[in-house]
């Protein structure tokens, strides 16, 4: 049973609340139920057929007694609505210098790539006590990336990117899973996460072997697979400027503004004719056969990183 | 109601039987009208996914073609209307008549569908009989596979209908339906009809005037 | 005491006096003596034939989707892959649930005792398309032959909710076969609905008003709707699974731009709300027991009726509950929490009023209460877990793990099953003619209590300490709940089988039952038992309320129990015609 402190312990302070809140409740429930099952006993006893009892001026209806009865318990589980939402909301909100960590889902294993390039199978190491963001692709089915020490999951779904962040903040190995069915081997699709002090992560990524920087991976392959032909400088086709693209608001084609974020560059990349920015042709090609998704998470962390330098950059 | 409705087990009287037979059939199209709202919620959520190139699809569709079609469905469905009154009437030939106009309009629809299908074939533009590789893109390929199953469901629902009419139309002629006696059997198979050109009066603008 | 002493006696079916052992007058008229060729039953119109014939199959259905249960909580004994394959077992697990949801959950209780007591309750001879329900029929045993076919030629495996791309791309089981079953079994549900509506609104007897319908007729209006408007939207959306499988029209392909997560929303659309398809009618049900064992009206009949309507239509609004890990917005996660924790307050009334209807009642703890207080325990215990699980933040930890395998199954199994069981012992002596013992049905239903219990309660802390539903190979420090749990299935599997060793026994040696065994009200119970084929001699008149019990009785007026049985009922018999 010793290893049950891979899955239930709370390696995060999100963890922690998300068992008071669990607590609570259950205290709610047995308020709302313990008088039912108490009730029917004593009832089903004082009550039995042919047994003596008081039973002058029964009642089959009484509106205010149901009301109650419907509004009290309702009142009660609006409060712990408003918690839980609270708590959800957060999940939604990570901080802007999270640590960026890319994830591809396939039949039955799971990647990670650090911003430095170290990539890992199966398992994730990550710092405690800073918070961390994962990108989540999926080059298959959907899975579900569930790490229960966090009390935290999220399912990664084809042809778009989930997220989720969190500070751990326990060193430890905790476990890794997929929570979302996915086909043959998904019981034995999983892993570990491994929490490690500041020190030791660096440490972990100064050993891992590492090519290149994710970002750097990124800008070979915007050579390599033509990118920088129209988009890179001294291209002589109309093509949307890169350089400073990522977080700005973008002018679409036909009215609407939508906000250059890691799902528009890669949509723009897998299906570039869906959204088109303002005065420009329609003539980039889709590259939906030709990339890996994490070939695409590359060019994502390229362009991310063309954040400084003049606003037309790239062109010339 | 005429004296000689012949009354089924469960009722009392022929009312009540009359009432029963349209209720269901109103609960009946109103599970129809589900079946066909799954559809356009796709559609409807395929083109918020991709507005342009949903558009830019649409416009390759045979929009003549289409506003012609819809123009024979609509009177089709006046050809049964009439007859559904004239079989109120008890003019039972004159119901009969217009119930097979009414079908052969169907026939027409259904001749024009298959020969929309053929351009579309054609033009390499139809899924199943195109390489995905005709398509200019991935969406127009989805916009094609969308338009192919909403057509095709459509298109079973209409044969089925003028199987109805027709058959109605032959047992009319024939005198096996006793009119005005048993005009709810007209009046549902009128029904069944007019839901079946509603719906494509919803989807040719859904998709052949998606602009 | 006389249906005890009869399990005495040897039959003598030559000998009209022996009652119990030959067939009495009400059975030489009843439906079950209406024509003894097998094509009298397979051609028949009658209400309560069918219902028979759906009783016998349903059945067979739920044993052999038990039976893949039995081999799921078998293999999950060990943490390895010992018994099945990983593939073995995925099969295991999704016929498991087609079969249980499609061919049991569904059908069971509305296609048996609506079909039997709708027309019965309301007053009326039959349903108003008696063809149509016979078609019905078949056209469930044909989904049903498809299913078998499925399961003779190797199964499928994607789990009974067919998530794209997985099923349309990935998988390569008989996703299509199934898919066609359950389209097909879903015109038997639609006609069947149908059927319920059209008769409820247009056959209810003189002087019956809406007011004045029994719970059970409410909760299955109620369950009618939801089967006409939300079964399209399922065969709907796996014909376009089907298609993108046989033809490659991908609706939902996300390489062509489609969105996996629109299959979510249109199967869950059908989905949530056929649970609550699978637990009104069980609420229906359960009012009737409780109102029957208390001998008393049932407290709050309008808040009931009401809450039957409320919960048929917040459950068509609810289905993002199931998708808030899914990368639906957080926005519309929020609305579908709100709403999901709302249902609460229906399905609370009905717990509350059915503890009131108790109270100051006239109880016989006969096998009808038994399982109804086993189905109020048990649902209340899923219910609130299901609040467990409509609240965001925790739901993000307990989504996909087996506390909501746990919170499913107590509304499902605990739930509905019971209620089944709990119809099946109210109304045998009406269906059958005659009575069974009364303790085996009390043993039955504590064995029924304590093995689901024992099954599905660890399943809590399973999924609480944060293990997926759907696994084959777990982590061996599950094992020990797993074993906890595989005990409990198979005491279960033993208490399930039980009720059909003495219900048959009872239908050679039972005693007869005369038409009112309970001592109960209700327009059923005024004709004998079983009914004839046409059920009322002549269309009765109502002119009261349902469960017209008197009020003030005192409570010890020398009503022996046992006097109710057989011929104390027969002279209530006529009194409410």
């Amino acid at each position: 049973m010793e290893n049950l402190a891979g899955w239930a312990s709370e390696a995060s302070a999100h963890a922690a609340s998300v068992d008071r809140l669990m607590l609570a409740f259950t205290l709610m429930m047995v308020a709302l139920s313990v008088p039912v099952f108490v009730l029917m006993a004593v009832f089903a006893v004082k009550y039995r057929r042919g047994r003596t009892a008081n039973r002058a001026h029964p009642v089959n209806r009484n509106v205010w007694l149901e009301v109650s009865w419907a509004i009290v318990p309702f009142l009660l589980t609006v409060v712990f609505f408003v918690w839980a939402t609270k708590l959800f909301a957060d999940l939604y909100d990570p901080p802007a210098d999270a640590i960026a960590i890319d994830v591809v889902a396939k039949q039955w294993m799971w990647k990670f790539q650090h911003p430095g390039g170290q990539r890992e199978i199966n398992e994730l190491h990550v710092p405690a006590g800073e918070p961390v963001k994962l990108t989540m692709a999926s080059e298959d089915v959907i899975h579900s990336l569930y790490i229960p020490a966090l009390r935290l999951k999220q399912d990664v779904v084809p042809g778009r990117y989930t997220s989720m962040w969190f500070t751990a903040d326990r060193p430890g190995t905790y476990k890794l899973t997929c929570a979302e069915f996915c086909g043959v081997d998904h019981s034995v699709m999983g892993g570990s996460f491994i929490v490690m002090t500041p020190a030791a992560y660096e440490r972990w990524l100064g050993q891992s072997q590492v090519d290149d920087t994710l970002a750097a991976a990124g800008a070979v392959l915007f050579r390599e697979r033509g990118c920088s032909g129209c988009h890179g400088p001294g291209a002589t086709v109309h093509a949307p400027p890169l350089t400073g693209l990522y977080g700005r608001p973008v002018p679409l084609e036909g009215g609407g503004v939508v906000t250059a974020d890691d799902q528009y560059i890669r949509d723009s990349i897998l299906l570039p004719q869906s959204q088109i920015a303002a005065g420009y042709p329609h003539i980039m090609p889709t590259f939906q056969n030709v990339l890996s998704e994490e070939e695409v998470l590359q060019l994502v962390a390229y362009i991310k990183s063309l954040r400084s330098g003049s606003p037309e950059g790239m062109r010339q | 109601m005429s004296e000689r409705i012949e009354l089924h087990e469960p009722f009392s009287d022929a009312a009540q039987q009359h009432e029963a037979g349209m209720l269901g059939m109103y609960v009946f199209l109103g599970t129809e009208m589900m079946l066909f709202g799954g559809v356009f919620a796709v559609i409807f959520v395929t083109r918020a996914l991709h507005p342009a190139e949903f558009v830019a699809a649409s416009q390759k569709l045979h929009v003549f073609i289409g506003a012609l079609n819809t123009g024979v469905l609509l009177t089709s469905s006046f050809a049964v209307a009439l007859a559904v009154a004239f079989a109120r009437a008890a003019r039972a030939r004159l119901a009969a008549g217009l119930l097979v106009a009414a079908a052969g309009l169907g026939l027409v629809f259904l001749g024009l569908k298959a020969f929309e299908y053929t351009l579309e074939i054609h033009e390499g533009l139809l899924p199943l009989f195109s390489r995905p590789a005709n398509f200019s893109g991935p969406v127009e390929h989805l916009f094609m596979n969308l338009y192919l199953v909403a057509t095709s469901l459509h298109a079973i629902h209409m044969t089925i209908g003028v199987v109805l009419l027709t058959g109605l139309a032959w047992r009319i002629a024939r005198g096996g339906v006793p009119l005005p006696g048993r005009v709810a059997l007209v009046e549902n198979s009128g029904l069944y009809w007019h839901f079946v050109d509603v719906i494509w009066v919803f989807l040719y603008p859904a998709l052949y005037l998606a602009r | 005491m006389t249906m005890d002493n009869a399990l005495e006696r040897r039959p003598n079916p030559d000998d009209l006096n022996d009652r119990g052992l030959s067939e009495t007058q009400d059975e030489r008229v009843s439906y079950l003596r209406a024509g003894h060729t097998l094509r009298s039953w397979l051609l028949t119109t009658d209400h309560k034939r069918i219902a028979i014939l759906y009783l016998i199959s349903v059945t067979l259905f739920f044993f052999i989707g038990g039976a893949a249960a039995a081999l799921v909580r078998a293999d999950l004994l060990t943490p390895q892959a010992d018994l099945l394959t990983n593939e073995g077992y995925n099969r295991a697990f999704t016929l498991h649930g087609v079969i249980m949801v499609w061919f049991f959950l569904i059908p069971s209780i509305p296609n048996t005792f609506g079909n039997f007591l709708i027309p019965l309750m309301i007053g009326a001879r039959d349903l108003a398309f008696p063809r149509l329900n016979l078609l019905s029929w078949y056209i469930y045993m044909l989904g049903g032959l498809f299913t078998v076919f499925v399961l003779i030629a190797g199964g499928v495996d994607t789990g009974w909710t067919f998530y794209t791309p997985l099923s349309s791309m990935f998988s390569n089981g008989h996703v299509v076969m199934v898919a066609v079953a359950v389209f097909v079994v879903g015109f038997s549900s639609i006609l069947t609905g149908l059927n319920f509506i059209v008769t409820v609104h247009k056959l209810r007897a003189p002087g019956m008003s809406w007011g004045r319908l029994r719970l059970f007729v409410w909760a299955h209006y109620a369950t009618s709707l939801i089967l006409v408007l939300a079964t399209p939207v399922l065969s709907v959306t796996l014909a376009l699974v089907a298609a993108e499988r046989l033809f490659g029209l991908g609706i939902f392909d996300p390489k062509l731009g489609g969105d996996p997560l629109l299959f979510q929303h249109l199967f869950w659309f059908y989905s949530h709300p056929a649970v609550y398809i699978m637990v009104l009618p069980a609420l229906g049900v359960v009012s009737e027991l409780v109102a029957a064992s208390a001998r008393k009206p049932v407290f709050g009949y309008r808040f009931i009726a009401g809450s039957s309507i409320a919960i048929a239509i917040i459950g068509f609004l609810v289905w993002g509950h199931h998708m808030f890990v899914a990368g639906q917005s957080m926005y519309a996660s929020a609305v579908f929490s709100f709403l999901s924790l709302a249902v609460a307050v229906p399905s609370g009334i009905k717990v509350y009023n059915w503890t009131a209807t108790l109270y100051k009642g006239h109880i016989e703890l006969d096998p009808p209460f038994f399982f109804a207080a086993s189905f109020i325990g048990l649902f209340v215990v899923g219910g609130l877990t299901g609040l467990v699980l409509a609240m965001l933040a925790v739901d993000v930890h307990l989504h996909d793990t087996y506390f909501v395998v746990a919170h499913f199954h107590y509304i499902m199994v605990g739930g509905t099953v019971s209620a089944y069981f709990g119809a099946l012992h109210f109304w045998w002596p009406k269906m059958s003619g005659r009575i069974y013992p009364r303790i085996w049905g009390r043993l039955a239903a504590i064995f029924i209590f304590l093995g689901f219990n024992l099954t599905f309660f660890p399943q809590f802390i399973l999924g609480y300490l944060g293990m997926p539903r759907r696994y084959h190979v777990y982590d061996p420090s599950f094992q020990v709940l797993h074993v906890l749990s595989s005990a409990g299935a198979s005491i279960l599997g033993v208490a399930y089988l039980m009720p059909f060793t003495y219900l048959f026994w009872s239908m050679r040696y039972g005693a007869p039952a005369g038409p009112n065994p309970w001592d109960v009200r209700g327009l059923e119970w005024t004709v004998p038992s079983p009914p004839p084929k046409h059920n009322f001699e002549e269309i009765p008149v109502v002119t009261g309320p349902p469960y017209d019990y008197p009020l003030e009785r005192e409570g010890d007026q020398g009503e022996a129990g046992d006097a109710a049985e057989g011929n104390a009922a027969e002279g209530n018999a006529g009194s409410r015609a």
